[in-house]
C-alpha cells in the first residue's frame, strides 16, 4: 500500500517559483508548525531517550548518573523482562495467524456475490473503531465467571465453567481471543483491498482453461495476494507487540503477572517507578525489534515489486 | 446432472454460504448487543444464571446513575474538546506542510521528506518518555495543552495530503499567481476546497484516533476535571468492578460517538485505512 505511493510521480515543480533563496523561507514558513511539534515531540525524543538508556534518573532529582551499560545489563539479566517478552510474543503468535486466516475468510466471502454486503463490512469493522477501553469492559463482562456469556455458551458444549481473567493458565487465550475480535476487520479491509486488486482477466483465462475454484484459489489468489500477505503479516505483528490499552484495562497485566507485556512493563517503569533510564533502555529494545520487522517489511517490497497486482 | 438439481443444488449452497457469514457477523457484533442490552438491565437480570439477554424491563435510569456516579458530561467535553482541537490543529499543520512538499521547491525537501516518513515507522512507546518530560518541563503535566499539542503534527498526515495535492493539475493554480495571488491563498482558496475528500479522511482518522486514545491522557493527566472518557471509564472500573450495569451504561456512553461518526463516515475512514495499514 505504501509503496505503491512512493513510486508516484515526483512533485511538480511550479514554474512561477523564484530563487531557492527565498523559496526556503516560504517553505520554512509552511513547515514550521510542523517542524517544531515534529522536533519537540519526535526528533528530540529519539535522541534523548537513547542517552537516558544510558543513565540512572528518577526524573525528579537533579542527579542524572551516567551508567553505561548497565540499564541493558540488567534488562538482559531480569527474568521478569524475558517473562514479558514471552508474553508478548505468545500474544503476537496467538492473535498474527488466527485473525489473518479469519480476516482473509472474510475478505474472500465479501468478494463474492452475497446479500448485505455494507451490513457484513461495517459489522465486522465496527470493533476496530470503537475504543479499547470500552471493548475490554464489554469482555470483562463476557467473561465474567459466574454470570458471563462465554463460560454459558461452553457450558452448553459441557465444558466446565472456567474463570478466565483469574486463571494464570487462560487470561492469555480470554487476551488472544479479544485481540483477534478487536482487529480482525482491519485487515479484513486490507485483504479486500488486495483482492481487488487481481485483474479479472487472470480468472477469465483460468475458467478457459477450465480451472476449478480450488485451483484458481491456490494458483492465482494466493500468489498474487501474497505481497498484501506479507504486508498484514507484518503490520498486525508491530501492533500486537505495541498491545497495551486492552491489557490494562482487561487483565492489568495479571492474574499474577500473566497477561504483562513488555509495554506495560515499560509503562510500569517509566511512570509508576520512574525509573526513567531503565525504561528508555526497554523502549530501545522494542524499538530494536520492532525496526528489524520492519526492515523486513521495507525489503520484501522492493524484492516483490515487480509482483504486485496493479 | 438435472438442470433444476444443479440449479437447486446450488441455491443450497448459497443459503449454507449466507448463514456462515451472517453467523460470524453475528458473533463479531454479539458484545455491542450484549453491551446495550445490559446498560438498560435491572440488577436482577444482570446477575443471573444463565444469561438472560432480553431485559424483563428497561431501566434507561442506569445512564443517570451512570452520571451521578461519575462526571461522564464533563468527561465527554474534554474528549470531545481534546478531539476537534487536534484534528483542527492537524488539518491546518499537515495542509500546510503538504502543500510545501508538493509544490514549493526548496533545497533538501526530498530529504526532509523521506525522514519526515521514516519517523513513521517509530512506535509512539520510544518517544512517550522524552515527550512526558517535556511536558514536565513546559509545566504542562496535567493540563489540555499536555494531550493537544503533542498531537499537532502528523508525519501521516502530512504524507496523505501531499499524495493527494499531487494529483491536483496545476494549470488550476497557475492562473491564480497569474492574478498575482499568494502561495497561501492559493492552498487556502484553490487546494483545500478540491481536497475535501482527503481532508476528511484525515479529519475522520486523527478524531477517532484522539477519542479513543488511552495511554497518553493516562500518562498526562491526574486531575479529575481533565479526564477524558476513556481515562473515565477505566477509573470507574476500578470504583464499580461489578456493576455490570453501570459499567456498561458508561461503555455505550463511550462508544457512540465513535459508532456515531463511523457510520456517516465509514468511506473515508476506510480509505484511511487502506492507505496506511495502521489504526491510527
Amino acid at each position: 500500500m505504501w509503496n505503491k505511493f512512493l513510486q508516484r510521480k515526483k512533485p511538480v515543480i511550479h514554474p512561477s517559483a523564484g530563487t531557492s533563496g527565498k523559496n526556503i523561507f516560504t517553505a520554512l514558513a509552511f513547515l514550521s508548525p510542523t517542524l517544531v511539534i515534529f522536533c519537540t515531540f519526535i526528533l528530540f525524543p529519539v535522541f534523548f531517550s537513547f542517552y537516558l538508556s544510558f543513565h540512572k534518573w528518577n526524573m525528579f532529582s537533579s542527579d542524572r548518573a551516567f551508567i553505561g551499560f548497565e540499564n541493558y545489563r540488567r534488562l538482559f539479566t531480569d527474568p521478569e523482562f524475558w517473562m514479558v517478552l514471552k508474553h508478548t510474543l505468545v500474544y503476537t503468535l496467538g492473535t498474527v495467524p488466527l485473525n489473518m486466516v479469519i480476516a482473509l475468510l472474510i475478505a474472500l466471502a465479501l468478494n463474492r456475490r452475497i446479500a448485505g454486503k455494507r451490513f457484513l463490512r461495517t459489522a465486522f469493522f465496527t470493533p476496530v473503531i470503537i475504543s479499547p477501553v470500552a471493548a475490554a469492559l464489554i469482555w470483562r463482562w463476557i467473561y465474567d465467571p459466574n454470570f458471563g456469556l462465554l463460560n454459558y455458551f461452553t457450558g452448553l458444549f459441557g465444558l466446565p465453567s472456567v474463570n478466565w481473567l483469574n486463571d494464570p493458565n487462560t487470561a492469555m487465550i480470554a487476551l488472544i481471543i479479544m485481540g483477534v475480535w478487536k482487529t480482525v476487520g482491519i485487515n479484513m479491509v486490507l485483504f479486500s483491498a488486495g483482492l481487488q486488486g487481481i485483474p479479472d482477466n487472470f480468472y477469465e483465462a483460468a475458467d478457459i482453461d477450465g480451472a476449478g475454484r480450488w485451483a484458481k484459489f491456490w494458483h492465482i489468489t494466493v500468489p498474487m495476494l501474497s505481497p498484501t500477505t506479507f504486508f498484514i503479516m507484518i503490520m498486525s505483528m508491530i501492533s500486537s507487540f505495541q498491545v497495551f490499552d486492552i491489557v490494562y484495562v482487561l487483565t492489568s497485566g495479571g492474574p499474577l503477572g500473566a497477561t504483562k507485556v513488555i509495554v506495560f512493563y515499560m509503562y510500569e517503569y517509566a511512570f509508576k517507578f520512574f525509573e526513567m533510564g531503565y525504561a528508555s533502555a526497554v523502549a530501545y529494545i522494542f524499538f530494536a525489534i520492532l525496526a528489524i520487522l520492519t526492515l523486513l517489511q521495507v525489503k520484501f517490497m522492493k524484492t516483490r515489486a515487480g509482483y504486485r497486482a496493479i | 446432472m438435472n438442470p433444476d438439481l444443479q440449479k437447486s443444488s446450488r441455491l443450497f449452497k448459497d443459503i449454507i454460504f449466507h448463514i456462515i457469514v451472517y453467523s460470524l457477523a453475528l458473533v463479531t457484533i454479539a458484545p455491542f448487543i450484549w453491551m446495550l442490552l445490559t446498560s438498560v438491565k435491572d440488577i436482577g437480570d444482570i446477575f443471573i444464571y444463565p444469561p438472560k439477554w432480553l431485559p424483563s424491563k428497561l431501566h434507561f435510569e442506569n445512564f443517570s446513575r451512570a452520571f451521578q456516579a461519575a462526571p461522564f458530561g464533563r468527561y465527554y467535553l474534554n474528549s470531545i474538546f481534546v478531539a476537534v482541537s487536534v484534528t483542527l490543529g492537524q488539518l491546518f499543520t499537515c495542509s500546510m506542510a503538504a502543500y510545501a512538499f508538493a509544490r514549493l521547491q526548496f533545497k533538501g525537501r526530498d530529504i526532509l521528506f523521506y525522514v519526515f516518513l521514516g519517523t513513521m515507522m517509530i512506535p509512539y512507546q520510544v518517544t512517550m518518555i522524552p515527550s512526558f518530560m517535556v511536558l514536565y518541563w513546559l509545566g504542562w503535566v496535567d493540563s489540555y495543552k499536555a494531550m493537544i499539542v503533542p498531537g499537532l503534527a502528523s508525519a501521516f498526515g502530512t504524507f496523505l495530503l501531499r499524495q493527494f495535492f499531487l494529483t491536483i493539475p496545476k494549470e488550476l493554480e497557475e492562473a491564480a499567481y497569474i492574478d498575482g495571488c499568494s502561495k497561501f491563498r492559493v492552498l487556502w482558496q484553490i487546494i483545500i476546497p478540491l481536497s475535501k475528500p482527503a481532508l476528511a479522511t484525515l479529519a475522520i482518522f486523527t478524531f477517532m484516533g484522539t477519542f479513543n486514545d488511552f495511554i497518553w491522557a493516562l500518562i498526562v493527566v491526574n486531575s479529575e476535571h481533565l479526564r477524558t472518557v476513556q481515562l473515565g471509564l477505566a477509573v470507574f472500573r476500578d470504583r464499580y468492578v461489578t456493576d455490570w450495569d453501570l459499567l456498561m451504561a458508561g461503555s455505550v456512553m463511550a462508544t457512540l460517538p465513535i459508532l456515531i461518526v463511523f457510520f456517516f463516515a465509514q468511506k473515508y475512514f476506510i480509505k484511511g485505512i487502506t492507505l496506511s495499514g495502521i489504526k491510527g
